[in-house]
Parts: structure tokens; sequence; C-alpha cells
């Protein structure tokens, strides 16, 4: 048996067996699970690989309940295609970062998991930590515990399903993941508006976002990225008659703005896809690019701060997701959390060379008291620093 | 004589009681300090009536550094605490012990910010949840969980329970629907988790706070996303022959692909009692009815509803009562919405919250008739059906003890059998005193020591809200 093999566990009490192992030997390990994601957090340490790639397949799946529960090493792919068989989807839409990393590999739930992996659809439908609604997972001392369950209301003890959602594995093993669906929409159509200023198309997503229309995606593309002119989106999906309806509706309240018509079917599903995947940003290689979360009427004025430092952006959520590129430097990172403290939001270096993770905050960094409630709950979970030492954040 | 058992109280805890509030008048230099017994009284339980004990004072701070005065009081001093809202907590959540002080959120109720470009409101612990929907009703915004209590109950309240509603079957429950929290921790400091923006980086921490029933901090202030309302909504009432025909309706609804914001199951008791006090119109030759709401323009209800009418047809509905005005709508859901106060003009009760798989429902009704006709009781079922979030009304008189331990050893068995057909002990009330003891049959001692560890992090000598959620034997601290 080869080494890689002898860490890969089919089982969750083999995983646990190898973790109490690693604990007597003092050995650490860093997750992995179908390596698309790889450049996501801060870089790995030299632990050996601890693979979900036998941690694989659906454990059940009730189509009448909108529930499945998936072990975490199961393809994503896999799963979305499962579901579209039955007419159901993943709610939160969630991104492929393989265009941005120009990675292979596989893109697996227990990524999802780690990294509350959400898409357009986060503004109406929750991100990933609000459809996840229970996990099995081994901690640090080797033991398999589960939070939530399959049940989509469940408010029995402390959800520890929330932490371990977005914890990039820093705070055990996740083996298996429950999550509701939603039923996939008969019909998706894409309003479209051209050249709007940055300010000017946060108004109108604002004004779409507040309406009763039900808008599903509002992303707003800058000149250069698939036209040379910008262009602003606002997505519907539902029943064939009520899309139709609510297109209408939509093209006649942003009429002020200028919207006339609309995309429909494949071609906004693509649309949709490459905001989804911030493939916009994909190229040039050798950029930094960040996602930054703040609210969306502060989305404009935070690129106008940024100036020359951005060097290419686009926002997706109304306003309130600035996709960013810069230069892979320091400065920059500088730059851009210096520009952003005013507004109030967090900034994620999403993609950068080893070396910048290294040396950047990867996170937005945390206040001093934060930093010890993060410390705390780590060691609570993974007193030993087995699993993912350091991926959030320096010393944790 | 009641069969939850509180920690015994701490003598040298009692024994202190005068420097304990001279203490805590210290840190509320604008008064709201209560040490007089008869106003102790109005906080010594909260819906789940059944339990009192008398707090050693009561602190309404006005402040978020009153409460970080308060807390970091406590824990200097070591006087346990206990967080409450409106006090409507029906599992307990908000009673007191005699060893700790109440901190009462009430005179913290105002709206700080309404900001309906980015769509949220920020406001303050004790603000009622009703009123924020009220405060944006006019620009077309809501604020979507609407627990039945919602005239009443704080937000503060909502976030410690992870309240959720009628309407949670679209709109999630609170914890989908917080974007930021200002928390007090024990030691005094204020932390802010989230903010205007979502999913900020990090541990989940709001996540975590959200649900932990006062143990971990005090909430002072709260972000919360608000919604624009829809076009329109129409309540539907389809009633059947048996709950079996009901259930397997839901389920077949939702197996269709069609998600109503609103599916919610009576069965005949419920009915008539409600039907009794709201006049809504109910019918009352049926065995089990639905309340479902769909939204949107009207055509859009007319195309969506007739779907749920064919699939309700091919499940024998035998009324179908579409409302034609909002009075009407208004009046249907007042039926339902006071259930739980209309059931109690006619007996005392207690509410079970359990969870359970939607495809098990009918199965879940059945064994609840039983197990609750086995103890020589009655029961009235109101809940959410399109989420399984089963409410059994257990009904006994409170003044009669055997009852009222028949009442509890029916609800435990519902519970349990809740859990055992794959959900869980409760789904939107909260563990409170009332499910402590339940937790080892939803929990591995491993899951509920990690559970307790995260805790530790937070309050490890166990001072905030400390009868609650944890079975007593087998705490783990710090």
């Amino acid at each position: 048996m080869t080494q890689a093999a002898a860490f890969a566990p089919e089982s969750e009490e083999e995983a646990a067996a190898i973790v109490r192992d690693a604990a007597a030997r003092g050995q650490k390990y860093d997750i992995t699970g179908g390596r698309a994601r790889a450049g996501l957090g801060r870089p790995r340490r030299r632990g050996a690989n601890l693979s979900t790639a036998r941690l694989s397949g659906i454990v059940f799946y009730e189509p009448a309940e909108m529930v499945i529960a998936l072990r975490a090493g199961t393809p994503v792919a896999e799963v979305e295609k499962l579901l579209a068989a039955r007419g159901q989807m993943l709610p939160f839409e969630p991104m492929d970062h393989r265009p941005l990393y120009a990675a292979g590999g596989e893109p697996t739930i227990g990524g999802i998991v780690a990294g509350n992996i959400s898409g357009p659809r986060r503004i109406s439908a929750g991100a990933a930590r609000d459809s996840l609604i229970g996990v099995r997972i081994v901690n640090g001392r080797g033991e398999a515990i589960k939070s939530g369950g399959r049940v989509m209301k469940n408010v029995t003890g402390l959800d520890l399903v929330k932490l371990v959602c977005g914890a990039h594995g820093t705070l055990g093993l996740v083996t298996e993941a429950t999550f509701k669906l939603l039923p996939k929409p008969e019909r998706e159509a894409t309003v479209v508006i051209r050249r709007l200023d940055d300010k000017s198309a946060i108004a109108a997503m604002t004004a779409a976002l507040g309406s009763p229309y039900g808008v599903s995606g509002a992303a707003h593309l800058t000149p250069g990225m698939g036209r040379e002119f910008a262009r602003t989106f606002f997505r519907v999906e539902g029943f064939a008659s009520s899309v139709e309806h609510r297109v209408g509706e939509l093209i006649k309240l942003l009429a002020p703005f200028g919207a006339k018509h609309a995309l429909v079917e494949e071609e906004s599903r693509r649309l949709w896809r490459g905001v989804r995947d911030a493939e916009f940003l994909a190229e040039p290689r050798e950029r930094a690019v960040w996602r930054v979360s703040l609210a969306p009427s502060k989305g404009a004025d935070f690129v106008a701060k940024l100036g020359p430092a951005a060097l290419a952006h686009f926002y997706d959520w109304g306003g309130g997701l600035v996709w960013l590129a810069s230069e892979a430097s320091r400065a920059a990172g500088e730059t851009i959390r210096a520009a952003l403290a005013p507004f109030g939001g967090h900034a994620t270096l999403t993609r950068a060379p080893d070396e910048l993770r290294e040396s950047v905050d990867v996170f937005e960094p945390l206040s001093p008291a934060l930093t010890k409630l993060t410390a705390g709950i780590k060691a609570s979970f993974d007193p030993d620093r087995i699993f993912n030492f350091e991926r959030m954040y320096r010393g944790i | 004589m009641s069969h939850i058992a509180f920690p015994p109280p701490d003598p040298s805890i009692l024994a202190r009681r005068d420097a304990i509030l001279a203490g805590l008048a210290a840190a509320l230099p604008n008064g709201g300090l209560i040490v007089a017994e008869e106003e102790r009284r109005a906080f010594e339980t909260d819906a789940l009536t059944a339990y009192r004990k008398l707090p050693l004072a009561v602190a309404l701070p006005s402040s978020i550094d009153e409460i970080a005065a308060i807390l970091k009081f406590c824990r200097r001093a070591g006087v346990n605490a206990v967080p409450r809202g409106a006090g409507t907590s029906l599992s307990g959540g908000a009673i007191p012990q005699e060893d700790a002080i109440v901190i009462g959120l009430s005179k913290m109720n105002r709206i700080l910010e309404i900001n309906l470009a980015d769509r949220y409101a920020r406001v303050e612990a004790g603000v009622t949840n009703l009123a924020i929907s009220e405060a944006v009703a006019a620009d077309g915004f809501f604020y979507a969980p609407d627990p039945s209590s919602q005239l009443a109950c704080t937000i503060g309240g909502n976030i410690g329970m992870n309240s959720g509603g009628a309407h949670c079957l679209k709109y999630g429950v609170t914890t989908n629907n917080l974007l930021g929290l200002k928390v007090v921790l024990l030691d005094g400091e204020i932390v802010e988790l989230g903010g205007a923006q979502l999913d900020s980086g990090g541990l989940d921490l709001m996540g975590l706070m959200t649900g932990s029933e006062g143990q971990l901090g005090v909430v002072a202030e709260a972000i919360v996303r608000l919604l624009p309302a829809p076009e329109g909504a129409r309540p539907v009432l389809f009633g059947f022959d048996s709950a079996q025909a009901a259930g397997a309706c839901v389920a077949a609804i939702i197996g269709a692909g069609i998600l109503p914001v609103a599916m919610e199951y009576m069965d005949k008791l419920a009915i008539e009692i409600c039907e009794a006090f709201a006049h809504a119109g109910y019918p009352l030759d049926v065995e089990a009815m639905l309340i479902i709401e769909v939204e949107g323009s009207a055509k859009e209800i007319d195309a969506e509803l007739a779907k749920i009418l064919a699939i309700a047809k091919e499940h024998g509905v035998k009324a179908v009562r579409e409302c034609m005005s909002a009075m009407e709508a208004a009046q249907i859901w007042k039926g339902r919405k006071s259930a739980f106060g209309a059931t109690g003009r006619v007996a005392d009760y207690i509410c079970m919250d359990g969870t359970v798989p939607t495809s098990r429902l009918p199965e879940a009704l059945k064994r609840t008739g039983e197990i609750v006709a086995a103890h020589g009781l009655r029961v009235a079922n109101v809940f959410h059906a399109g989420d399984g979030n089963m409410h059994p009304l257990i009904l006994y008189n409170v003044n009669d003890p055997k009852e009222q331990a028949k009442a509890e050893a029916a609800g435990e068995d519902i519970l349990k059998m809740c859990v055992d057909l794959g959900g869980c002990l409760t789904g939107e009330h909260g563990v409170g005193i009332e499910k402590r003891d339940l937790m080892g049959h939803q929990f591995s001692p491993a899951d509920l020591a990690q559970q307790m560890r995260v805790r530790a992090v937070f309050d490890p000598d166990w001072r905030l809200n400390p009868a609650k959620v944890f079975p007593l034997a087998g705490r783990i601290a710090a």
C-alpha cells in the first residue's frame, strides 16, 4: 500500500482511528478532497495528506423531502447531475474555483462545506451554510461527532454545523454533509442593461432587489468583460408563466436605467456560470484576486477609492460582493484593506501565489477578542492542532 | 411537584446577596435594578409556567456598556446570570434560578437604523419581532421569521432560540436572516460578529451564537435582513378526512417542486379551539386542515394554487376555502397564530416542538395520538407541516401534580419518537430546561462533550443560563 493510500480512510471509523493515532504520534494532517480549491486559505503546512477520496457516495436522497446526505469526497458534479434528474438543485449555486486557479481536480462536497462556497443565488437562497442542515466530522480527538441532522428545523443544542461550515478544515475532518434542496426552476431569464457606470448599476440593482419580483442574481460586469461596454444583469427563475410576468415587471421598473430586453435559458445560464466562477478575472494569471463582501451601497465608493490599485473588478450580490484583481503584492493588499476599512466589510485573498498568502492575511484580520475566541474554539475541537494548522490564521 | 431539577442554589451566592445588589447598583448608574420580592416575581417564569424560580435580583440595563458592566461584575463576583427578552420561551429558556440575576433587555428597545438600500435594520435586542416588520411595512419590506408570539417576543430572544415561524418554509429561520450581532461576552468584552454585509470571513460565530440560548454571551444589538414584501399573498384552507391524507398531501406538494411560503397543519381539536376563539371560518367537519399560503402576483398565485388544488384533490380533499379579501386572510392567520393562547383558555397545556422528516409525518401524528391516549390525556396538533416541525399541545390540569407528571411523560415519549423517526427534539423553541434531560437521546456523549467544550470557551465557569440545555450530570468546564 502506498503512503497516500494509507491516509485515505474508507469510513468514519477508519478516519477516527487515523486521527487518534496521529494524536499519539504528533502527526499533523492537511485535509484534501478533489484538489480543486487548494489555492484557498493560507498555504498548506507540511502535514501528511488526509484525503476524503474514498469517503465518497450518497448516504441518502429523499426527493420528496428535498434533502440529500453525502459523504465528503463525493464530486459536486455528480451530485448536481443526480439532483437535476429529479428536478432539484443545491440552492446556493456553489462556485467552481477551477477557472480562477487554472487547476484541475474535482470539486467535492467536503470542499463546499469547508469553504462555505456559494454563488450568485446567495442573495435570495442563502449561502452553503444556510442549506447545510447536518454534518458529521472527526475532531482532533479522533471522535466521530454529529451536529444538526436531516430536518430543516432543528435548534437542538449548539449549532456546530455553522462553525464547521467555512472553517476550512481547521476544526476537523468533515465526513458527511446533509443539505436541504430547492426545486430546480423550470425557467430562467436575465434582464440586461448596457452601459451603466458602477454607481448607476448599483442603484438599478438596489431597485430590483427591493422589488417583489424575486431577483435571484444581480451582477454588474465592467467594460471588457465579454463586451467592450458595461452590462448589468438581473436574473429571475421559476415557473415559466411567473418568469414571464416578472421579467415584464422588472423591465418596466428598470426602464429609467435603460432596461429593454432579457436573455433566456442557455444564454442566461452561461452568463451566470461566468459570474459564479469569476472567470472574467481568470486572466492574466499573475494577478491576485480578491473577494470583498460589504454593504451593497458602498461597493462603488470602495472601488473608486482604490483607484488604479483595482486592475479589474466586477460586482455580484447587487453590489455587495466586489470581485477584484490587483497586483500580487503586499503593498496592493495593504491598499485594499486600508481602502475597505472606512466602509466596513471583509476582503478575502482568493487567488495569489503561496508566498503572498503566507505574508498577507488571507482573511480579514481579527480583533484580539475574536482571535482569542477563534483560538479557543480551535483548541476545543483540535487541541493538538492536527488539522490544517494555520490555514486561516497565523498561530491557530 | 415538578420533576425537572434545577441545580441546588449555591449558598455562597445567596449569602452575598447584599454585596451583589450593591455591585449591580454600581453597574447601573441610571437605575434599573429590581430587588423587591413582589417585583422580582414578574421574572420568575416564562411561557413554561409550570416552573418558577425567584431570581436574586433583576437588572434592566439601558445600554450596551451597562450590560458589559453587569457581566464583568457577575464574572468577578461569581454570580450566575440569565438573559431574558420578553419571557415568552416555551421551553423554560428564560426561567431564572435563586442564585442568579436576570438580565432583562426590555429597556433596550430602540430601532437604531433602517437602511432600505442595503436591506437591513440595526436594532437593540429588546425590540419586538413585529416592531421591525411594522417599521418597514409602508416601504414594502418585512423581517421574515414570524414566531406566533411575534407581537411580544424580542429579537434578542429570537436570536437566543433561533426562532422560526409559519413562513420559514420559504424564508428560513432567524439564523438565515441575520447579518450581524453585537455581543457582550462574560468578561465584559464587546465583540461585533458579521456586519452590514453577507458572509463575513472567519469562523461563523454569529451562527454559533444564534440558538445558543443565552449561554455564550448577551446579544445587545442585531443587524437583521429586510426582504421586499411579495406582490400579494393568499392563504387557502384545505380540509381532509384523515391526518394521513393531509400529511401525504404535504409530501406530494413538496415532491412536485412547489414551495408554498407556508403549510400549516391543524387537527380537529385544534380547529375547534381556534375557531371558537378567532371565528376564522375554519371547517369544523374535517379531521385535519392545512393552511397553505402562496405568494406573488394575482396570476402567479392562481397558477400555483391550481397546481396545489390538483394535488389536494388526488389526496381526497374534502373542503377548500379560498379567502376573498385581505381581512379574511388576516382572520385565517389570526386563528392559527392564536392557537397556543386559545388552547390556554380551554386547558393548561405543554407544547412540544419536535421535528420529523416530512415523509414520516403521518406516522408521527398517529403515534403522538397513541402516546397521549395511553397516558389518559388529550392532544391538539397544530404545526408547521412543510418542514415537519410538530407542535402537539398536551392538555392537562396544572393544579393536578399527577396530571402534570403524565403530561410531561407523554411529552418525553413524543420527543423521543421524533428523534427515533430521524428528527430532533426541538425545531424552533429551544432546549431550555424542558428538553435538557433528553439531550442524551439525540446526541452521543462525544457530541455533547464537543458542544460543552465550545461552550466553555465562552463561559468556563458555567455562569450564563447554567441550568439549561445540557444535562446537569457530566458537564465539562474549561
